[in-house]
């Protein structure tokens, strides 16, 4: 009985100590190989951004920015490299028109589509933590969401799940 | 007196972040929003429940609990939507499946048998 508690203690230690290794900022998604959820928002064109816009177009790159948000104007090169591979859409969260337009002008845009999302529910329903975020999708299935700016050594990441087979 | 008042502060006061234009006219409906949002986890915050989170993921949060409310929604209808967006980690008690049947028996089991072990010492 008395070495069994020592295996069982050993054990708690184990599993305590593996606990200690993992990092607590990895935040997990909920999306992955599902299908994307269903929405319906105001472009910045003024026309209507639907969830059937990404389905039909193979292999797309959705990007969650703002032009509030340091971290996007960062990542902002690597996507108007990517934009010329796959087609890159957008959605601006809690963004004024007023805003994003000059911010867009001055750092081009590699958006086909930006969707407003003027509440920051969309953002939800895509289960965002924070901005900037980037999902990959395929046929309308969620393939890769990455969290943070896309930096430079992303982008190998980025090209390899993005190429077309 | 004056350190006497500060603490009850202190224990009095109930933490909560929520800004007055967030707060619902319907006080039936607000407690709901409130108790919803003592069970969800502000997912930036490092262990703060969205009630108690001034970070922005957690107003918005807290924002469609009561748009849902208000649309007549249920409880677990909102938490169940949240949870299928975000998964268990949004969660403060992980739903009882397969792979966490021993995060809710382990605890339970360890009370059992160390208590059977310290009785049967005697």
């Amino acid at each position: 009985m008395k070495y069994f508690l020592f295996c069982v203690f050993f054990f708690c230690i184990y599993i305590l100590y593996e606990g200690l290794q993992k990092d607590p900022n990895l935040v997990p998604s909920n999306l992955i190989s599902k299908e994307i959820p269903e929405f319906s928002i105001e472009s910045l064109q003024g026309k209507n951004f639907t969830n059937v816009d990404l389905e039909n177009k193979g292999v797309v790159i959705l990007n969650f920015f703002a032009s509030w948000c340091p971290p996007c104007k960062i990542e902002h090169p690597q996507l108007l490299q990517l934009s010329n591979i796959i087609p890159v859409f957008g959605i601006a969260k809690k963004n004024k028109k007023k805003d994003l337009l000059p911010w867009l002008e001055e750092l081009g845009s590699p958006y086909e589509v930006i969707g407003m999302d003027h509440n920051g529910l969309q953002s939800i329903n895509w289960g965002v933590y924070g901005l900037p975020e980037t999902f990959i999708i395929q046929d309308g299935l969620v393939k890769y969401r990455h969290v943070g700016p896309i930096l430079e050594r992303d982008l190998e990441i980025f090209k390899n799940l993005t190429r077309k087979e | 007196m004056i350190i006497f008042i500060f603490f009850m502060n202190i224990i009095l006061s109930e933490a909560v972040a929520i800004e007055p234009n967030e707060i619902l006219k319907n006080k039936e409906l607000e407690a709901q929003a409130r108790a919803i949002g003592k069970e969800l986890r502000c997912l930036v915050c490092q262990n703060e429940d969205i009630q108690n989170s001034n970070a922005d993921i957690a107003k918005d949060l807290r924002k469609i609990v009561r748009i849902k409310l208000e649309k007549g929604e249920s409880k677990k209808e909102i938490i169940d939507f949240i949870h299928s967006k975000y998964g268990d980690f949004v969660l403060f008690s992980p739903p009882f499946r397969f792979d966490t049947v021993g995060l809710w028996l382990l605890p339970i089991s360890f009370f059992i048998l160390l208590t059977f072990y310290f009785f049967r010492k005697r």
